[in-house]
């Protein structure tokens, strides 16, 4: 299997290579459009500012092909954000995916949402193995709000969503890399898909 | 809900932990690649590394072993200890650390953290604070409270705050060591005139000290070294002690 982890100079994108490679899966970290189109699984991680994210994929000229991809792709925390429409960071125009607005976290509590939280109301083959209310490690301060397209759901302050998936697109929110043995559970029912 | 998250400390001289390490189900406790696996198996939530090492060929180490550390294990993990430059944090995150910290570099120039978090984001910036209470004001210390400043804690850490750190890790100097428990009154005050994230480290000795430093401290994470080291506290025993009394935890 060809994995492409898209490689758009947005943070950490080697630990996400490093959880696939104890999953036993070799990947490989690309911006080209070629090697993205040809893999049968694209990963597009991301960690950072959306503005300046964005600014990056438009520089490697994946803004537009990004949408396009017909194979299962995963995008996560940022990745995920900016599948959306719009991102209050930075009043940022995302990728356009999901018709969905993301918004700044807006409670009392601590920003950003550092920590392990609960995922819930899973309802995707994302989640196979998974339990209902399983830890999952998130940083961030924006969030998803819920929507149709919700398939886990996380509370802080609001509940939000913490993942999303449309046809062959998935967003998580939070690190699947980072989140013990849940996590890896989760990135080999995105494997298997 | 958000849990209150356990983070042991490792320090790092030459690649290698140092402290008299004593687990009987590790072969090589000296190897921090096989400690950090096993407190990441033990229900740690976290890691954090502190290099101590003083030579100029620390840096190639470092990254080695951040490299090592982020192929083994599946927690995130903080870097820290002399760092005062972008190309150093570039390094260590391009290996897979998941945040630094900085302290000292911080102090001698604060729009460091500025330029750090433009350039990888407030989530991965951690602000070491360390300080002492000298005739009733907390001032901040370098050098492992080995230099005074002239630094007010409390607005040291609303800068900090402003400037675009994503954490702030405030070690109070007159508890570390002391097993007496952590420094609650300023933890609290900390944690609720900021916004982000005030990681309570020093002064770790038995189980209620971390439920009085979530309670009393409202400290989001505890860290401590000794107490996990020398296997006097067990993360499962401590996780179960704290959700007994009502405080989040990841079990």
């Amino acid at each position: 299997m060809k994995i492409a982890v898209i490689d758009y100079g947005a943070g950490n994108v080697q630990s996400v290579k490093y959880a696939l490679n104890r999953l036993g899966y070799e990947s490989y970290l690309t911006d080209d459009a070629k090697k993205i189109n040809s893999a049968d699984k694209v990963i597009f991680p991301g960690v950072g500012e959306a503005a300046s994210a964005m600014k990056a994929l438009k520089a490697k000229k994946l803004e537009l092909m990004i949408p396009e991809l017909k194979q299962p792709v995963l995008g996560i925390c940022l990745g995920m954000q900016l599948m959306c429409n719009f991102s209050e960071e930075g009043n940022t125009q995302a990728l356009g995916i999901f018709d969905l607005t993301v918004k700044r976290i807006n409670t009392n509590l601590k920003v950003p949402q550092i920590g392990w939280n609960q995922v819930r109301d899973l309802r995707s083959s994302l989640f196979k193995d998974i339990s209902e209310n399983e830890f999952m490690y998130l940083v961030h301060s924006y969030y998803v709000p819920v929507n149709e397209d919700t398939i886990a759901k996380t509370s802080y302050g609001i509940t939000y969503a913490s993942a999303i998936q449309k046809d062959n697109f998935y967003g998580v929110q939070f690190h699947p890399e980072k989140s013990s043995k849940a996590g890896e559970i989760l990135l080999k029912n995105f494997l298997e898909l | 809900m958000l849990t209150k998250r356990i983070i042991p400390c490792l320090d790092i001289k030459n690649g290698r932990t140092v402290k008299g390490i004593n687990f009987e189900s590790l072969c090589d406790a000296g190897d921090p690649v096989e400690l950090a696996e096993f407190y990441s198996r033990s229900g740690a939530d976290e890691l954090v590394f502190l290099d101590i090492t003083a030579t100029e060929e620390r840096r190639g180490t470092l990254v080695e072993l951040v490299k090592n550390i982020a192929q083994k294990i599946n927690i995130p993990f903080t870097v820290g200890g002399g760092i005062s430059k972008i190309s150093d944090v570039e390094r260590l995150l391009r290996n897979g650390a998941d945040k630094i910290s900085v302290n000292s570099a911080a102090v001698k120039d604060p729009d460091l953290i500025n330029r750090l978090s433009a350039k990888f984001g407030s989530q991965c910036i951690v602000v070491a604070i360390d300080a002492k209470k000298t005739e009733g004001i907390w001032k901040i210390h370098l050098s492992g409270g080995k230099i005074p400043t002239g630094k007010e804690l409390f607005s040291w850490a609303k800068e900090v705050e402003e400037r675009g750190a994503g954490e702030i890790l405030f070690t109070s100097m007159d508890h570390d060591g002391t097993k007496n428990g952590f420094a609650n009154e300023a933890l609290a005050k900390m944690s609720e005139m900021l916004m982000i994230p005030v990681i309570a480290s020093g002064g770790a000795g038995n189980i209620s000290h971390f439920t009085d430093t979530f309670l009393k401290g409202k400290a989001d994470a505890a860290l401590a070294a000794s107490v996990f080291h020398y296997g006097e506290i067990d993360i499962n025993d401590l996780k179960k002690e704290l959700k007994q009394n009502n405080i989040p935890v990841r079990i």
